[in-house]
């Protein structure tokens, strides 16, 4: 189970780590041990590096320092040439599947044209949240329960063989069982076996687990084991063997030897491994290093007294162009990053909804609940997507009346796109007008478990938490915006990977209001002067979402921005607008369809476009290309063009001199900027087995899930329209403190330790005094000085924008 | 009229051509040229249809230029324009436009933007030759075009297992329609000793005339005409062969299988109806299976989980409608049923992705645990084991497998000892004593002689029987399949005065081709030595080239309208008389075969997973 894909439905859309199961290993030697078990691609090819070094994506530099680092010098000629000219068998070489291979070797069976069918169906009909209109008919009972209750009642059966409906029936029936009447009594292959027969289907095997491990995933909740299905397909395949061979067959295994390694035996490296890490590393350390470079000459200008006003952002990658433009049109405004949920956690239940969402990183489990009362939206029904039209009469019907009108409305989607009902966008989450329940209720019951709304107390803990982090304790401008991000688009099943990983794949909106409600509360600014944070009461904190689809923003309860700060609110209005059509156009950049070259609002209506385009498969590019984490001061990337490819989490170190909010960070930076990196970085080197594919000919499942026709696997991960321009590079953490405090913070907590520890992340520390760099390797902090590396300075961006599609490299802006 | 029908036609046809020269990057070009000529295809038909308003609704039949003739024989083109045509044209053109539109966005830089264009258009001339069809001859060629473009757009992701299989699948079943369009027309070419057109069947006392004589000759001619039908319009049993074409790109999968494609067994059935018309047994037969398939279909629809296969499903149950309406003359009725199950289906599947959102958001306000359906209301046991059958499909996927093709391959089990050296050392000398026999026209027994030639042209079944199950030597499999025609010509010649024009003209297509796939297998394998059958190789990743020319080689062996083949399997046929019924079956069942193992060859070798590479393959599984 550890080993199976972990994502969860579509509708919760989590980006994580795909090889999580191997990440108790160094970095390497686990993608490499993943590659011999299942047969994944897991870096680029020989070739791909190989024309990256040609185009100077791969400097020589860091290249000769990787040998360095890994090998004598005296191999380093003969290695070099084995980089670059060696032939080597890329073929993929699995163990996973050689028991169950003999199936069709030996007998001529194909055991899973026989036994996927109808498995893949029973499975999604059991957990369809929603397509059949005739639901499986029972449901309360857990998987192979039901099964039973529907064959015992039914003149049909799912198997032939009277003998295995038998077993079948057997409540008692151990999964042992079965494999020694399929295998022999022999048990020391059955491990193997199972795993053979679940990694033919991972994509199913990986949604059962998923399902099993946290039901309330599914709205309509079912109950259902991996050890069921594992039960119930080796019945299918003993049915399917008594068929073919007779009741009396002789066991699969009696005439077969030992398995030689065995499935979980060590994985050796051979040099095709080595070959390809060391050009993975190159290839990384190609970009630090311009990073590393760039970052050791902060901005010089002393922080700025007078401020127009601050805003914070999601540490999110889509938020560093877009702080970068606000920069710019308003020079005086000073922005911070942080991850999106804005430091609350809770259950967030809309208007007239009858499930709650969780809005906080996913590894939380909140204790409140917030709910929005007064909503006056109204949800639009869309009779294309209604069920009747599959019925026999009422289709009739259908194709006679909507029928005639889906042409047209076709016609309409294609000439003139709009946002249509059954789009997702991001301002549905919340009624602007609604009124939250953000304040807890001396006595108010509690509901689900749930404590409704925030005390004083709890609010002031939790506004301090985020400040505090992002040093932001003193000089509060007159509004402190409060950005959270989600994302539009239409026609689209993946659409809860493109909103905020920090509020478990949904818009930032509710939080970000929810946070500057608690910010603007007296009591709570009353708390907060007690523990040293005055903020002053000219100041207010107004909420808002980024769309990043759109490249708009709405900004929540305008109603109550003081008169005092009407004006420059106004103001403010227009240099977030300015900034968006900047943002929009330097997005283009990446989108062929899209002519940069024109005018920035033009631009942007083109990108406002996409988004609702029912036939526009790239709504946005989401994630792809990041590769970096900065944590420090604003003053450390102010003046650098990252391309969009970095996170930035607002710190600053004077007012942390423990750590103590350093650890707060890392611990969510490393499971959340890494797992989506890890996943943009699998998905990319392995499309096919580790992401989706291409999302063209995928067909909904059940409303959980994708799969390519109709009888297929699930493909969980992300679809190649996603990941096409992603550069495989892992996470590139740059910390602002002092190495042995920073050291100190990492080793307090065992899981984000093992992320840099065994390098799926790397972690590079810059001491603020000194201005040293220090790497973290093996363990330690070892002082570290960049490859000889230009990083080119320009004025303005917009020729650079308008240039290229590719990467661009590091730029520092004067 | 006549001039805009022929521009139409052209404006297809040219699309198409330019489309194949057109640089493989050049997206904006080849979707431009796309949109271009299906857009003035729609254009020009209006404008035809406007014309044909104002003349005044005429029936128009343009006897084209003849293919080839012979004494006794001709084979012409000829187009025919009525209402039903206009109504399918309409609807095509707009749909495929509207396609094509919508895929110039959709597709943007998928490996294969070119070969989807390509094929869409190769589909637009295939759906024309149909509905504009004169005469049986012509639509066959359409029926022809349509079921390779089906092939190649289902397996459009060539490099994973399913899609390959599944195109394999469906391709296996169009054969069968194929064959029954090929029987019927040599049973008409019987009937009424020459090829006729459309507007003779409308020649009631003619039809009768023929028909008083031959009833049951009559009869099977509809029947076999409604094989054809029901397999193209996934009818009972073959309706499951509909979801699992759903392998292509959306768009594709909507325009194919959701609107144009299956409605063409409507057609066919249309526009031979005045055939039948009078034949109340076959209008019983027709309404009957319409009737099961709407039940059983709606039943399957009802309880699929994804969306793409209850979209299959719901349209199935209509066109089982569709033929009620037209077993009971409803002509108008079923052309604005066709027009707008259609419309609906083509615009569901390509809104399909988006019921995550929206019913997930209905079900996140609406939600009510287990809302109760009609089946609520019938004996649980009754309930559960229809639930169960529909789940199961009625089984109808396994059923067409165990009645059609695992006899074939347990037929070939026992033909395995046909090694390469038995069959050049039994093969060779008995094919030579045929050819000796035949051109010395040596006199044989009255017994003898006439089971000379079905026992020949068994001879080629069991050689592509043989064919079929081989799985070591692609090369062997390939001469298996070309030799198959030597023996039916050979057997064929048994039955008339030999005409080596004929001959000729059957096998010169075969030759070449022949000679082009073994040029193509012989490179392959020179590259990555032996190329087995047993698994698919997927070589189309990395000799995209070779894999076309291989292509349109196995075309020309399977006798497809590029080359004189085409024109010979008829004119083969032509040869067999009406009251050698064994022969003929026997001949139509060697095709059948024929042209699945030259698919199986084609797709093995050049489809699903590459085995070696260095790029990232695919689950089998997906």
């Amino acid at each position: 189970m550890h080993y199976l894909p972990a994502q969860a439905p579509l509708k919760d859309f989590i980006h994580h780590n795909t090889l999580h199961g191997f990440q108790h290993l160094h970095f390497h030697a686990g993608i490499h041990r993943a590659s011999r078990l299942f047969g994944y691609k897991v870096l680029l090819s020989i070739g791909e590096y190989r024309a990256l070094y040609a185009a100077g994506k791969i400097s020589t530099a860091s290249l000769q320092r990787v040998l360095d680092t890994k090998l004598p010098r005296a191999a380093h000629r003969e290695w070099m040439d084995h980089l670059l000219h060696r032939q080597y068998d890329e073929g993929t070489k699995q163990r996973v599947g050689r028991l169950r291979a003999h199936w069709k070797s030996d007998h001529g069976i194909d055991m899973d044209a026989l036994v996927h069918p109808l498995l893949f169906r029973v499975l999604c009909s059991y957990l369809d949240q929603g397509i059949a209109s005739w639901e499986f008919p029972i449901s309360n009972a857990g998987f192979l329960a039901s099964m039973r209750a529907l064959e015992r009642n039914s003149f049909s059966s799912f198997f032939r063989s009277k003998r295995v409906q038998q077993l079948f029936m057997n409540p008692e029936l151990e999964i042992g069982t079965v494999l020694s009447m399929l295998l022999g009594a022999d048990s020391r292959h059955y491990m193997e076996y199972v795993f053979d027969q679940q990694f033919a289907h991972p994509g199913w095997s990986g949604m059962v687990a998923a399902v099993e491990t946290q039901p309330d995933t599914l709205l309509d909740t079912k109950q259902i084991s991996l050890k069921e299905i594992i039960l119930f397909e080796l019945l299918l395949e003993l049915d399917v063997v008594e068929r073919h061979l007779g009741a009396r067959f002789r066991p699969l295994l009696n005439d077969v030897a030992p398995l030689a390694p065995a499935l979980f035996d060590p994985c050796p490296e051979d040099e095709m491994a080595s070959a390809l890490g060391i050009w993975q590393d190159a290839f990384e350390w190609t970009y630090y290093d311009q990073v590393i470079k760039a970052i050791q000459n902060p901005d010089s200008e002393a922080e700025k007294q007078e401020l127009s006003f601050q805003a914070l952002f999601c540490i999110d990658d889509r938020s560093c162009s877009l702080r970068r433009y606000l920069e710019q049109v308003a020079p005086d405004c000073s922005t911070y990053g942080t991850p999106g949920f804005f430091g609350v956690a809770f259950f967030y239940q809309p208007d007239g909804g009858k499930f709650r969402n969780k809005l906080c990183p996913a590894p939380v489990t909140p204790q409140h609940l917030i709910k929005e009362l007064g909503s006056h939206a109204k949800r639009i029904k869309e009779p294309h997507l209604s069920k009747h039209s599959h019925s026999l009469a009422r289709g009739m019907l259908f194709t006679q009346t909507v029928g005639f009108l889906s042409a047209f409305r076709l016609l309409e989607n294609l000439a003139r796109p709009r946002l249509s009902p059954a789009a997702a966008s991001s301002f549905q989450q919340m009624d602007k007008s609604a009124y939250l329940t953000v304040e807890h209720q001396p006595g108010a019951e509690r509901e689900h478990g749930l404590k409704v709304g925030f005390e004083v107390e709890e609010m002031v803990d939790r506004v301090e938490a985020v400040l505090r982090s992002i040093g932001l304790v003193e000089g509060f401008a007159g509004i402190v915006y409060v950005v959270g991000h989600g994302a539009s688009s239409a026609n689209n099943p993946h659409y809860a990977a493109y909103d905020c990983g920090a509020c478990s794949g949904r818009p930032g909106s509710v939080n970000a209001r929810v946070f500057c409600h608690m910010a603007n509360h007296p009591s709570v600014r009353a708390g907060l002067a007690q523990r040293g944070i005055v903020i002053p009461d000219a100041t207010q904190f107004l909420g808002g979402l980024h769309d990043t689809t759109r490249d708009e923003i709405q900004f929540f309860d305008e109603a109550a921005i003081l008169p005092t700060n009407l004006q420059a609110h106004s103001g403010n209005l227009d240099a977030f607008k300015h900034a968006l059509e900047l943002n929009a156009k330097e997005r283009s950049r990446r989108l062929e369809l899209v002519n940069t070259h024109r005018p920035a609002s033009k631009v942007h209506a083109d990108i406002k476009l996409r988004s609702v385009s029912i036939f526009e498969p790239r709504p946005e590019l989401n994630h792809a290309t990041n590769a970096l984490c900065i944590v420090g001061r604003r003053a450390l990337s102010r003046q650098l063009f990252l391309d969009r490819r970095s996170f930035l989490n607002s710190y600053d170190y004077r007012h942390d001199p423990t750590g103590k909010y350093l650890l707060g960070i890392l611990q969510a930076v490393a499971p959340v900027c890494g797992g989506i990196n890890l996943e943009y970085f699998f998905s990319r080197v392995d499309n096919q087995k580790l992401g989706a594919g291409s999302k063209l000919p995928h067909n909904v499942m059940g409303l959980f899930g994708v799969a390519n026709g109709t009888d297929g696997d699930l493909r969980p991960g992300l679809p190649e329209q996603m990941i096409e321009v992603h550069d495989p590079v892992r996470l590139l953490v740059v910390v602002e403190h002092f190495p042995d405090i920073v050291l100190d913070v990492i080793q307090r907590n065992a899981a984000t330790y093992e992320w840099f520890a065994h390098e799926w992340v790397h972690l590079v520390v810059k001491d603020p005094e000194r201005g040293t760099i220090w790497r973290f390797s093996g363990g330690k902090m070892m002082a570290y000085t960049p490859t000889e590396t230009v990083v080119n300075s320009i004025h303005d961006l917009n020729p650079l924008v308008e240039a290229s599609q590719d990467n661009i490299s590091v730029h520092i802006i004067r | 009229m006549e001039i805009l029908l022929h521009s139409i036609l052209i404006v297809a046809v040219l699309g198409f051509v330019l489309s194949l020269v057109l640089p493989r990057r050049a997206e904006h070009l080849i979707s431009l040229n796309a949109n271009i000529s299906v857009g003035l295809h729609l254009s020009g038909l209006v404008a035809m249809i406007a014309l044909w308003f104002i003349q005044g609704l005429p029936q128009v039949d343009i006897k084209e230029f003849v293919l080839y003739s012979t004494e006794g024989y001709e084979y012409y083109i000829a187009f025919h324009f009525d209402e039903i045509s206009a109504v399918y044209a309409v609807v095509g053109s707009f749909l495929t436009l509207l396609v094509t539109l919508y895929s110039r966005v959709y597709l943007h830089r998928e490996r294969g933007f070119k070969r989807f264009f390509n094929t869409i258009q190769f589909f637009f001339i295939g759906y024309n030759l149909i509905i504009f069809a004169g005469n049986l001859e012509t639509l066959i060629i359409g029926w022809e075009v349509l079921g390779i473009s089906s092939f190649l757009l289902i397996a459009f992701y060539r490099d994973r297992y399913l899609p390959v299989r599944n195109a394999v699948k469906v391709y296996s079943i169009y054969r069968l329609g194929d064959i029954g369009l090929i029987l019927a027309m040599w049973m008409i070419h019987h009937l009424f000793h020459e090829n006729i057109m459309f507007n003779a069947l409308a020649d009631v006392d003619k039809v009768n005339e023929h028909l008083e004589t031959h009833s049951w000759v009559g009869v099977s001619i509809s029947l076999l005409l409604l094989l054809a039908a029901m397999v193209k319009s996934a009818q009972l049993p073959f309706s499951a062969w509909l979801p699992r074409a759903m392998e292509g790109p959306t768009p594709s999968s909507a325009i194919f299988y959701g609107s144009l494609s299956v409605h063409l067994g409507v057609f066919l059935l249309m526009r031979t109806f005045p055939f039948w018309e009078h034949q109340l047994s076959v209008r019983i037969v027709i309404g009957m299976v319409g009737l099961l398939t709407s039940l059983v279909a709606s039943g399957i629809a009802r309880v699929q989980s994804s969306v793409k296969s209850q979209i299959a499903y719901a349209s199935v149950a209509q066109i089982g409608i569709i033929f009620v309406e037209v077993a009971l003359g409803l002509k108008w009725l079923a052309l604005l049923h066709f027009a707008g199950n259609a419309f609906l289906r083509t615009y569901q599947l390509l809104v399909s992705p988006s019921v995550v959102s929206y019913l997930i958001r209905e079900q996140f306000y609406n939600f009510q645990p287990r809302p109760t359906t009609v089946e609520d209301s019938f004996p649980k046991r009754i309930q559960y084991s229809l639930y169960l059958l529909c789940l199961k499909e009625w089984n109808l996927d396994t059923a067409m497998h165990q009645i059609y093709r695992a006899p074939i391959k347990k037929f070939g089990r026992y033909l395995r000892f046909l090694s390469p050296v038995a069959m050049l050392g039994l093969g060779l000398p008995l094919y030579g004593m045929g050819l000796a026999l035949r051109l010395y026209e040596v006199h044989l027994p009255a017994v003898v002689q006439p089971i000379l030639a079905p026992f020949f042209a068994a001879i080629a079944l069991m050689v592509v029987v043989r064919a079929y199950v081989e799985r070591k030597q692609s090369m062997y499999a390939w001469w298996l399949v070309v030799s198959a025609h030597f023996w039916l010509a050979l057997a064929v010649s048994f039955n008339e005065r030999f005409d080596v024009r004929h001959v000729f003209v059957y096998l010169l297509g075969v030759a070449l081709s022949s000679m082009v796939g073994f040029v193509c297998l012989r490179m392959l394998s020179r590259d990555r030595g032996a190329i087995s059958l047993d698994q698919y190789q997927g070589y189309s990743y990395s000799y995209p080239r070779l894999s076309t020319v291989f292509l349109l080689a196995c075309l020309g062996v399977t006798g497809f309208p590029i080359t004189p083949t085409f024109i010979g399997e008829d004119l083969i046929f032509s040869h067999i008389h009406e009251d050698q019924i064994p022969l003929a079956a026997i001949t139509a069942l060697t095709l059948i075969i024929d042209g699945l193992a030259v698919v199986r060859i084609f797709a093995k070798v050049f489809n699903g997973p590459q085995v070696h590479g260095d790029h990232a393959t695919a689950y089998k599984s997906s």
